[in-house]
């Protein structure tokens, strides 16, 4: 509808300030894309709200014009959740970034949805509290992004996700109404549309305030690296870890690629000829972790570990840390492009899991280093590859696509903390079957009937599916005989 | 162990086409939760069996129809648990009945509720469709959480198949520490452990005791207790089960309307008491007080509504609303979503909300 832009953008400019409207190219640039920067789009506008009203009367605008609309956090997602769209407007929520109450009494902190990750526990720490969910990229991402993907991080496993760490959130609908959904109590009458909401992509409605959960600050924690000259050695002594009673605040673990190029780019202090690494986060009272560490080190060493360190202070501890939190960088400093998967499996099919990447690897010529939330399954295979050799990106993204189809096939999932977004909208097709994703398209209906909230994104259509390829085939019948085929 | 799916299927299949109301039944075990359902009795208890377990995955997938007490002994066996530790309320309280209520026990504040533990499920929706959301790994953001969803909706949504849960290993210790004080000195207690890095898995004040739970590794529990005033309670895990299946003296008094209505009264746990007549007990650190009175379900809904809380009638008592009512935007979307499920009103109408 070209002739609607113009009325567009004025009607837009009648309800916020001139410079929350952006219309011209260069001030569009930094909007067209998120932490997938493969994918790229300007938007017909930003608009960069401040007020829940002004959001309000946004949404109202665009339902009525039937305009589409895409919300935006810190735009670090790594699924193109955040795409714009053409005909669409880019609702930024940059501007909702304050902390409105924080209650060391009740163990809870409202804030608005533009508050950085890490800024919540900064905030807390004034009265013993931290925010738990800690993404990589908790000094950039926001709340409202964290709860649009239910973020994860490296202390899930005891922790949980963004959804076992938020109490309510305010909602503006795609036709301008304000819901309160969830309680500050610990549950809420009726449905449980917090997890509905938590990790719905922005198809739902848009997050314009968030009460999350705040936890004591453990009195001490402690990490253990071990180093195994074999992976799946490494991946057994997870599963002993566990078995002993143990939930380690973290356990996260890396193949010899990704260790040496994080060893080359932080100097963490990781054995470079080793084949695998664990760190092993315990946390807890001083006793409680003495005691643990004990029992780990034993673990390990048992699971034949060649080494086992402590971490000898809290710096060292840290730069372990660090290591991994800066995995992605450092692939990205020995290849000039990488791609990031985002996998989940049942954990006792690791050493399948790997062999097969190892594998599809070799198949499609392209380097493949593995960053692993090891205790709960959750695989980072980055696929290491160059976007400006023909081609390359196109066998790049199919091995992907391999990788996840084979997630799947171990009864896993396509992706355990980034999201769909638009970049796992095929591998969509083969985790669920056209009755399942008619029942997501039901319920997406239920919030949002026209449809109008990030369109095209976290559930394919139907007929996307058919076109894919990969329609479930059960009992030799194809689910929808009827559709086109092509 | 019995795999009944395409006899469910069918059965909803058949209510689909006729319009039938069906009233989806476990053990019957919390059958005097929520408005009373009438339709075709809808059993799932055949419906049975564990179907996978690996203690090293720390995922256990069962059938609806599975008995909580089959599920319970199976763990034991590799010494872990249901962290939410889920009121029976009942010998033979089935998986399915737990989850669709969405009950959780005096672990809830620090280890998570019922639906927090869910990960994934098969289901029937209501056009006789087997769907199947979620899965077995601890981390999965394909598609929205209908299996969470699924936790607490009374059946209102689906028939729920099989549900696969995570589960924890058991503490390696555990004491309870006891002591007498006044209800304002316990909600301050309780509520500002919260704030302090102990590994405290239970708080309940009962009878002017306040019990403090402390679970974790020994050393942990040891050094913990030395930090929290009273006598070291002899019959632990007794009282905590009793807590949970309502079954300590306080909650034999449903000689109903005599001993007035059992209220669930949910608020922020540093709420001071409220001012509301009859007897009270505080689980969840303070955060669920359960109230015998007499006095109406509207009037301790404003009470309870002004300091943001909300309440729900357990047992006895005559009130239209059991559940609290919703604001009208937010049942409406109950109802788009209720539609989207179940498009033709087939199962446990009226449960929930008279009108879902």
């Amino acid at each position: 509808m070209p002739h609607a832009h113009p009325a567009l953008i004025h009607a837009l400019r009648g309800l916020l300030p001139p410079e929350s409207v952006l219309t011209d190219q260069e001030d569009l640039r930094p909007f067209e894309c998120d932490g997938l920067s493969v994918y790229r789009q300007l938007p017909l506008a930003v608009v960069l709200p401040e007020t829940i009203e002004q959001v309000q009367r946004i949404m109202r605008l665009c339902h009525a014009r039937q305009v589409p609309v895409v919300a935006r956090g810190a735009g670090t997602g790594l699924s193109g959740g955040a795409l714009p769209l053409a005909n669409g407007v880019l609702l930024s929520l940059a501007k909702f970034k304050n902390i409105l109450h924080i209650d060391p009494a009740n163990a809870l902190a409202t804030v608005q949805p533009g508050v950085r990750n890490a800024a919540i526990s900064q905030a807390a720490a004034a009265y013993g509290l931290y925010y738990a969910p800690d993404p990589s990229s908790q000094i950039a991402c926001t709340i409202g992004g964290n709860v649009a993907e239910n973020s994860g991080g490296v202390h899930c496993l005891k922790y949980g996700l963004t959804v076992h760490n938020i109490l309510m959130l305010k909602v503006v609908t795609a036709e301008g109404e304000l819901l309160s959904i969830g309680a500050e109590t610990l549950d809420a009458p009726g449905y449980d549309l917090l997890a509905l909401m938590t990790g719905s992509e922005g198809m739902l409605g848009i997050i314009v305030e968030v009460t999350v959960k705040l936890l004591a600050i453990p009195e001490r924690a402690q990490v253990v690296l071990a180093a195994f000259d074999d992976v799946v050695k490494a991946g057994e002594a997870v599963g002993a870890i566990i078995s002993a009673g143990i939930i380690p605040a973290g356990l996260e673990m890396m193949d010899k690629l990704a260790i040496r190029a994080a060893e080359d780019f932080v100097h963490a202090g990781y054995p470079r000829e080793a084949e695998a690494i664990l760190l092993c986060e315990l946390d807890g009272t001083h006793a409680e972790v003495s005691e643990y560490i004990m029992l780990v080190r034993k673990i390990l060493t048992g699971c034949g570990a060649t080494e086992v360190r402590t971490a000898a202070d809290e710096a060292e501890r840290q730069l372990f840390w660090q290591g991994r939190k800066s995995a992605f960088p450092a692939v990205g400093r020995i290849s000039p492009d990488y791609y990031c998967m985002d996998g989940t499996i049942p954990r006792r099919h690791l050493p399948h899991v790997l062999r097969r990447i190892s594998e599809l690897s070799e198949e499609y010529k392209l380097p493949v280093a593995n960053v692993f939330h090891a205790g709960d399954g959750n695989l980072h295979p980055l696929i290491l590859f160059d976007a400006n050799q023909p081609g390359e990106l196109q066998r790049t993204e199919e091995l992907g696509r391999r990788i996840l189809e084979l997630c799947v096939e171990v009864g896993g999932t396509i992706t355990g903390e980034h999201g769909v977004g638009i970049e796992k909208i095929d591998a969509m097709c083969s985790q669920f079957r056209s009755a399942e994703l008619t029942q997501f398209h039901a319920v997406k209906a239920a919030f949002d009937p026209s449809g109008l909230l990030n369109p095209g994104k976290a559930v394919p259509t139907l007929h996307r599916c058919a076109e894919f390829g990969a329609m479930h085939v059960h009992h030799g019948q194809l689910a929808h005989p009827e559709l086109e085929r092509f | 162990m019995s795999d009944l799916s395409s006899v469910l299927q069918q059965q909803v299949l058949d209510a689909y086409n006729h319009g039938t109301a069906l009233a989806i039944t476990g053990s019957g075990s919390k059958s005097f939760l929520g408005h009373a359902v009438a339709g075709q009795l809808m059993a799932v208890t055949g419906h049975r069996g564990i179907v996978e377990y690996d203690p090293r995955e720390l995922v256990l997938t069962a059938r609806s129809g599975t008995p909580l007490e089959e599920i319970e002994a199976a763990l034991a066996e590799a010494n872990q648990m249901l962290a939410f530790e889920p009121p029976h309320f009942g010998d033979a309280a089935t998986l399915g009945g737990t989850i669709a209520c969405g009950l959780s026990g005096p672990r809830r504040p620090y280890s998570g509720s019922a639906r927090d533990f869910v990960l994934g499920c098969r289901m029937l929706n209501g056009r006789g469709e087997l769907l199947r959301f979620g899965g077995q790994v601890m981390k999965n953001v394909a598609g929205y959480d209908v299996s969470r969803l699924m936790a607490g909706s009374y059946g209102t949504l689906g028939v729920l198949l099989d549900i696969s849960l995570k589960v924890l290993p058991r503490p390696m210790a555990s004491t309870t520490v006891v002591r007498e004080c006044s209800a304002t000195e316990a909600i301050t207690g309780m509520s500002t452990l919260l704030g302090k890095p102990l590994p405290v898995d239970g708080a309940c004040y009962h009878g002017e005791q306040l019990h403090i739970r402390l679970s974790g590794s020994e050393q942990a529990v040891k050094e913990a207790r030395m930090k929290i005033p009273g006598e070291v309670q002899a019959d632990a895990d007794a009282f905590w089960q009793a807590l949970r299946e309502q079954q300590l003296p306080f909650f034999q008094k449903n000689d109903f309307p005599k001993s007035g209505t059992l209220y669930r009264v949910m608020v922020k746990p540093a709420t001071p008491a409220l001012n509301i007549a009859g007897s009270w007990l505080l689980d969840w650190g303070s955060a669920q007080r359960w109230l015998y009175s007499s006095e109406d379900a509207v009037t301790i809904r404003r009470r309870a509504e002004a300091v943001g809380g909300h309440v729900t009638v357990f047992r006895g008592g005559t009130a239209s609303e059991i559940f609290q009512p919703l604001p009208a935007a937010l049942m409406a979307m109950h109802q788009r979503i209720k539609a989207s499920f179940d498009p033709n009103n087939i199962f446990n109408r009226g449960r929930l909300y008279p009108n879902l």
